[in-house]
């Protein structure tokens, strides 16, 4: 193993540091799981993304309102349809020391997209770039493409000659079995500098004095240590082991508000968790599909008491949807957003009327995707019960699960999106309900087919006109919910847990910890 | 005595080959690691062209033949996950779960030892029925419940340990230890307890069965008619008769505490190697599961042929019985 290795301190030295490591403007992090690799282009996770931003800084980013904001580009446009002109930011430098320029950007893009790279789907338009002078870069695209920025927000840009001089240029390839400097090494531009890294155990990072940005925070220094097991976790915060935590679970919020040393902040996130069904002719037993008609769809919507989740399941922490999006996410529209009144009775005559009465059918559920999500599925299925259905739970684990989902092997099944990192509902439209097609539709598990929704995505897609293009997505979102489509549920509840010291913290609804805002007391 | 050996270490070779065998099949149940690798805008196309490279079209003779070939030259690959060297992903935690292990089998010893020969003594009394029936509820208590207490009780309540990590380690070339600092031996404290509970057990009732044995035997009345202290002749004649078995066992126990330890490692988020063993099966890190399962046989099988060797090189009667 190359790179980062832990310290050798002597006795006194390591005691001093522990002593030491308690300072009033060191934030301890105990994290709900480990981040994956210190390159950001690594695995398809959000937490080890949101984790590296604060070492790794992208083109743009979103600011404290979930907006779109200059970052490493200072300005940039449109030059024809698939040519975007980014300038960029002048005087930033590298953790390393060396200088920022358009050469580092090619270099990052190139590295993201190559084929071998598993998050090349986080930039799907990119066609090639070309580099004007040091400081300009034209990004040049397959098409007409409106959503570019938010794209960007997620590619961070390495330093082009570390990579070169480490043999990094290509994203690291599990298949080759050969480990990437990147994975234990890090260069970026970030507000903080990688300190050092033990897998499962620490990664700590220290503020970097040379960023280019004027911190808002007054954090020195960032002690990273994932505890898996949530009561674990709890009981870290309550014993002031630990000044942060990113998943509190809610069946304990009572217990950490109760506590005079902690404080819990709580809100919904962007994630809507919904119940969607299997459209093909067939189920996968052989009978003709029940779900295709609409009136049994509609009858399973008003058979799931949506209040009686929030109350019991959700404790109380999640926010009922009508609709398949977060009210932050643009395209979302209000009056779409009125949950589907729960009607027992109204449920039973559409079951009648659909024939289907005592209907045989599974529920896919998985044990750790969503909040609370086996006790979610089981409430569901006795709902379903009530109703004279014969649902049965068929639940596993999330990498068992995701592929009989995707493949027609369950009838009825549980689905999230928070439109991340696009956050923009375009997303959810030309992933889930978009017809399968191409790089369109990967998340249509249940392989519906609306023609004519394919082709407002499609106008959306090229629609360089904000409000326009939000208009085409907000007619699919009615009509999806008039298919009742999806049947939504909530937006799930997410919660963090801070110790006394921290003053002020943001928490947006993305759930993305971002500790360059966050201030700490003296 | 060659020969006897040579059958041995072919015998643990066969029984690797088949636990990794066994592993490699039931590997197609886990799930698809490609799933979790790739972010949510992956198209269908690219995900079907991963698994392609990454072989886990091929049939599962197949995939086991290349692990074998490959392990065979020390090479596992690297995790799905972290993009890391399997051998030093696991080399690295090796220590962890080591220094845990020892550690609870000391305590176990030092409490067991003495509890057993106690209750043997004293059979009868309302205190040890009191500790036999202490002893039950060890067995009987998993090992997260022992461990979720222990954190609530020593971590939460008094605030005197700490609830989870190794703390401060010092490197000694390839091991790292938690020994020599005094935040690395307060957090080694209470998952070694939790997970020495069981084995305190173990060790207090196989004494205590040894020793009324023993107890019952000539040399001990004889003992006792010629006048011995008390507690000479318990602690030190009866209770050394009783030691072969309870040292036999706890060897060969080392093997079941490291599997034991993956629950008590996922309590106190000790970086050892049976965290990384669940991370692994939670992310379908199939060359980290692999070659978990067959460092762990191998510790098994190492662990019993020394036992056997051992038995062999002790009584004669045994070697000849194999030729």
């Amino acid at each position: 193993m190359a790179g980062l290795k832990r310290h050798i301190l002597g006795g006194a030295a390591a005691l001093s540091l522990i002593a030491g490591a308690a300072g009033a403007e060191t934030i301890r992090w105990g994290g709900s799981q480990d981040v994956t690799s210190l390159d950001p282009y690594s695995y398809g996770s959000t937490f080890t993304l949101a984790f590296l931003n604060h070492v790794y800084e992208g083109l743009v980013r979103y600011n404290g309102d979930l907006e779109i904001e200059p970052a490493l580009a200072e300005s940039w446009e449109i030059l024809s349809d698939d040519t975007w002109r980014f300038k960029l930011r002048q005087g930033v430098t590298f953790h390393n020391g060396a200088e920022f320029t358009a050469e580092d950007v090619l270099a990052s893009l190139n590295r993201v997209s190559h084929e071998s790279s598993p998050l090349r789907g986080n930039l799907p338009s990119y066609k090639s770039a070309e580099i004007v002078d040091d400081h300009t870069i034209d990004i040049k695209l397959t098409g007409a493409y409106p959503l570019l920025l938010n794209d960007l927000t997620n590619i961070f840009i390495f330093d082009a000659t570390w990579l070169k001089d480490n043999g990094a240029e290509l994203p690291t390839d599990v298949t080759k079995g050969v480990e990437g400097y990147a994975t234990f090494n890090a260069n970026g531009t970030g507000p903080f500098v990688i300190d050092e890294r033990v897998p499962e155990s620490r990664t700590t990072m220290n503020v970097n004095a040379a960023w280019w940005d004027k911190p808002v925070h007054n954090i020195s220094r960032i002690e990273f240590t994932p505890i898996t097991s949530a009561a674990t976790r709890v009981a870290a915060i309550l014993s002031n082991e630990i000044d942060f935590i990113e998943g509190a679970p809610i069946q304990d919020l009572p217990r950490l508000k109760g506590s005079t040393d902690v404080q819990v902040i709580e809100g919904n996130a962007l994630r809507t968790v919904m119940f969607g069904f299997n459209r093909r002719e067939k189920l996968e037993d052989g009978r003709d599909n029940p779900f295709n008609d609409l009136k049994l769809r509609q009858a399973l919507a008003h058979a799931i008491d949506l209040d009686l989740i929030q109350k019991r399941v959700m404790r109380g922490s999640s926010r009922n949807a009508g609709t398949l999006v977060a009210p932050q996410i643009p395209g979302y529209q209000a009056e779409l957003d009125v949950p589907v009144e729960y009607n027992a009775d109204l449920a039973k005559s559409l079951i009648k009327d659909a024939g289907a009465e005592g209907l045989k059918f599974s529920l896919s559920c998985s044990y750790e995707s969503w909040v609370n999500e086996e006790e979610l599925c089981s409430a569901a299925v006795s709902m379903l019960t009530r109703v004279g259905l014969q649902p049965t739970l068929d639940i596993g684990p999330r990498a068992v699960q995701s592929p009989k989902m995707s493949s027609g092997k369950s009838d009825m099944f549980i689905f999230g999106w928070a439109n991340e990192p696009m956050l923009d509902s375009y997303s959810i439209l030309v992933q889930a309900l978009h017809s399968r097609d191409g790089t369109a539709g990967v998340f249509n598990w249940g392989d519906w087919n609306y023609p004519e929704w394919d082709a407002l995505i499609q106008k959306a897609s090229v629609e360089l006109d904000r409000d326009t293009r939000l208009g085409y997505q907000t007619e699919v979102l009615k009509q999806a919910r008039d298919e009742m489509l999806f049947v939504p549920l909530h937006q799930q509840p997410m919660a963090w847990a801070t110790s006394k010291k921290v003053t002020e913290i943001l928490q947006q609804a993305d759930n993305k910890p971002r500790h360059w805002l966050t201030v700490m007391a003296k | 005595m060659l020969v006897f050996l040579i059958k041995r270490l072919s015998n643990a070779a066969l029984v690797m080959l088949a636990v990794s065998l066994m592993a490699f099949t039931i590997f197609r149940f886990v799930g698809d690691p490609v799933e979790l690798m790739v972010n949510e805008q992956t198209t269908e196309a690219q995900r079907a062209e991963l698994r392609e490279r990454m072989g886990l079209n091929d049939p599962v003779l197949v995939q086991f033949a290349s692990f074998v070939g490959k392990a065979v030259q020390g090479d596992f690959g690297i995790s799905y996950r972290n993009q890391t060297d399997v051998m030093s992903l696991i080399g690295e935690r090796f220590p962890a779960t080591m220094e845990l292990v020892l550690l609870a089998t000391i305590i176990s010893l030092v409490v067991g030892l003495p509890l057993g020969v106690i209750t043997a003594i004293h059979r009868g009394k309302w205190f040890t029925e009191s500790i036999q029936f202490a002893s039950i509820i060890g067995v009987s208590l998993p090992s997260f419940v022992i461990g979720i207490l222990l954190i609530l009780a020593f971590s939460v309540n008094l605030g005197w340990l700490p609830a989870f990590g190794r703390g401060q380690v010092v490197d000694f070339g390839f091991w790292s230890t938690g020994l020599l600092t005094k935040s690395g031996l307060l957090a080694l404290i209470l998952p070694s307890v939790a997970l020495s509970f069981y084995q305190i057990t173990l060790v207090m009732r196989l004494v205590r069965a040894e020793m009324l044995e023993v107890l019952r035997s000539d040399f001990v009345k004889f003992a006792r008619a010629r006048g011995v202290p008390a507690h000479r002749l318990y602690y030190r004649h009866a209770l050394r008769n009783c030691l072969m078995p309870v040292v036999t066992m706890t060897a060969m126990n080392i093997g079941s505490l490291i599997a034991f330890a993956l629950v008590t490692e996922t309590v106190f988020q000790w970086p050892g190697m049976g965290l990384l063993f669940i991370q692994a099966v939670t992310f379908v890190d199939i060359p980290v599961m692999a070659a978990y399962l067959v460092i762990v046989s191998f510790i098994f099988v190492t662990l019993n042929t020394l036992v056997d060797i051992a038995y062999a090189l002790i009584d004669p009667r045994l070697r000849n019985a194999t030729h």
